[in-house]
């Protein structure tokens, strides 16, 4: 009888879903986005994928062994390592590739003290390191559906945007544009993303505060006003929606707080634009988001929701 | 043995404890601004360290001379006093014959009258102590200070631009890392270094060597009840004072005290 009554500390709820379903999940629902990549740059960009990922997992391994703690199978480092090559233009050296994986499980996870202690996603802090360190290799894009003739270094379609050429805004939804491996098609990125979103994985908090936000400041800063092609070519170009849904929604780096996560996407939203229209580059959302993985310590401690008979702030304080 | 006071303040024992024991950069943590600031290169590294370590020694020198004409009240403005005046000679040296350098160091060089380790050392130290170690104590602190830049800088400058001291090392097909040169290269070098040298020190009390690495290791733990350091500038809560030595700054420190607490009571009530 007594076996009946099993007492045991909270949590109480139990769930079938793991560290390492969820980040299963979260590679099935990057694969659209990055064998279009695939398709769009060739095979060298699967080599670029599988590098990054491969050296990801090693690093993991390693630290791992040295720790004594083997974390390989939550599946993160596949995760940190997929969209780190996703992050990267197909052209890049293939040990930069390892260096930005190396920097982004060592320096930015391990060493902080592995998954959900990292202040900030790996992935995106090895993006932000490369990109400072190389500046020439990480923005070497080269068109794509040309001949080699024509390969032309630098021209994603947000920076032809920059320099007032116009675009073509139904290639960018389909992808066929130049950019990062995984960045260019809008569209295999959003049916990740609704693969996400059925499954439960993120919700639409952050990515909507994210885009809508982001979308209200172009039409105010961005110069065009109100304009629909201008609108759909900022929000399809660039790493946005790739941002947007797979690592603004990083549960380590994210405001655990409901209110936290609308402020959050509001942030990333300005922060994105002014990174875009008033910053010297074209595209700043790998930037805008390490800036909000920062403040979310602060967000999460002003939007902490009060615990119901507790003291509610102004209302019941003196 | 019989006075332990007096062997904490020789002067190689000084040289060693601001070198390694208590090294301003990697152990005290003291005077990050130039260190994450000026380190882009070996070179750059050394000749702050070198002009920090000339204004340390000369202001250790003068201050303990003149420790016990500088009123308690008055000691920080007199201490900045002193340590703006080497600094100003030192600035002036190196425009005439140091161009190059003091070019590369800007800004930082007139700011070594604010760094935190001549006036903690100032303090700490020379204020309380008579010329000679003081001296020494400058020196040592000095060349610590100058030993952690110039590895930050090589650090930095070889993998962000493959050189050390301008030389190339690295062949030519190196691609250099432009972020070690950045501000961001600079945390990371200074992170990395740091944890090297507490990681020689943990092994160092693990081989053995305790009683060295008990030396060594001046990551003092704050619990001066068990500490035989004797020397330690950072006695605060000395308990068997060596009435000896203590006496004179006992007698110093303790109206001053006293007159803080009154103070403080006042404001309170």
């Amino acid at each position: 009888m007594s076996a009946q009554y099993h007492v045991s500390s909270n949590p109480h709820v139990r769930s079938a879903s793991s560290t390492s379903s969820i980040m299963m999940l979260v590679v099935i629902a990057l694969l659209p986005a990055a064998g279009f990549g695939i398709y769009n740059f060739g095979a060298r960009a699967a080599l670029v994928l599988l590098v990054s990922i491969a050296s990801a997992v090693l690093t993991e391994f390693l630290f791992g062994l040295y720790k004594k703690k083997m974390t390989i199978t939550d599946l993160s480092a596949v995760v940190t390592g997929l969209l780190l090559g996703m992050n990267l233009p197909v052209t890049i050296p293939l040990w930069m590739a390892a260096l930005g994986s190396v920097f982004a499980i060592l320096v930015v996870k391990c060493l902080f003290g592995g998954l959900g202690q990292n202040f900030m996603n790996p992935a995106l802090a090895a993006r932000c390191f490369l990109v400072i360190s190389f500046p020439k290799q990480m923005t070497d894009f080269i068109s794509t559906g040309k001949g080699a003739l024509d390969a032309y270094t630098g021209a994603t379609p947000l920076a032809l945007i920059k320099a007032g050429e116009s675009v073509s805004v139904f290639d960018m939804i389909i992808g066929k544009t130049t950019g990062t491996i995984g960045e260019t098609s809008m569209m295999a990125i959003v049916i990740g993303a609704c693969i996400l979103l059925l499954a439960g994985v993120i919700d639409l908090r952050i990515p909507g505060s994210y885009i809508v936000s982001f979308a209200i400041f172009a039409t105010i800063f961005g110069g065009h006003g109100f304009e629909p092609a201008f609108l759909s070519a900022q929000l399809a170009g660039g790493g946005l929606m790739l941002g947007a849904f797979f690592m603004a929604t990083d549960y380590v780096t994210r405001p655990i707080t409901v209110k936290g996560q609308y402020v959050y996407g509001i942030f990333l939203g300005v922060m994105t634009g002014i990174f875009r229209f008033f910053g010297p580059g074209a595209e700043g959302v790998s930037f805008a988001i390490v800036l909000g993985n920062l403040l979310v310590p602060l967000i999460e401690k002003v939007t902490r929701p009060v615990p119901f008979g507790g003291k509610g702030g102004k209302k019941n304080g003196k | 043995m019989s006075n332990p006071k007096k062997k904490a303040d020789s002067p190689w024992n000084r040289l060693v404890n601001g070198l390694f024991k208590e090294n301003p950069t990697f152990v005290l943590m003291l005077g990050m601004c130039p260190t994450l600031a000026v380190t882009t290169s070996a070179m750059n590294g050394l000749g702050m360290g070198l002009a920090t370590t000339a204004v340390l020694m000369m202001s250790n020198l003068i201050i303990s001379l003149l420790r016990k004409v500088i009123p308690n009240r008055v000691r920080i403005p007199a201490f900045i006093v002193i340590i703006a005046t080497f600094v100003t000679v030192v600035q002036f040296l190196m425009e005439a014959y140091l161009p190059d350098i003091n070019a590369a160091l800007g800004i930082y060089i007139p700011l070594i009258v604010v760094n935190c380790i001549i006036l903690g050392r100032a303090e700490a130290y020379a204020y309380s102590n008579p010329p000679i170690p003081s001296f020494f104590d400058g020196l040592g602190m000095g060349l610590g200070f100058s030993f952690a830049l110039t590895c930050i800088g090589a650090v930095r400058e070889l993998l962000g631009a493959g050189k050390i001291f301008d030389t190339m090392v690295l062949p030519k097909s190196y691609v250099p890392i432009n972020i070690f040169v950045l501000a961001p290269g600079a945390f990371f070098v200074l992170a990395a270094l740091t944890a090297l040298q507490n990681y020689i020190r943990i092994r160092l009390k693990k081989a053995g060597k305790a009683d060295k690495a008990a030396k060594i290791q001046s990551g003092c733990n704050e619990d001066c009840m068990n500490c035989k350091e004797e020397g330690c500038s950072k006695r605060f809560y000395d308990t068997k004072k060596d009435a000896k030595t203590d006496a004179k700054t006992d007698a110093k420190a303790k109206p001053e005290a006293e007159k803080k607490e009154e103070k403080k009571g006042g404001e309170e009530k």
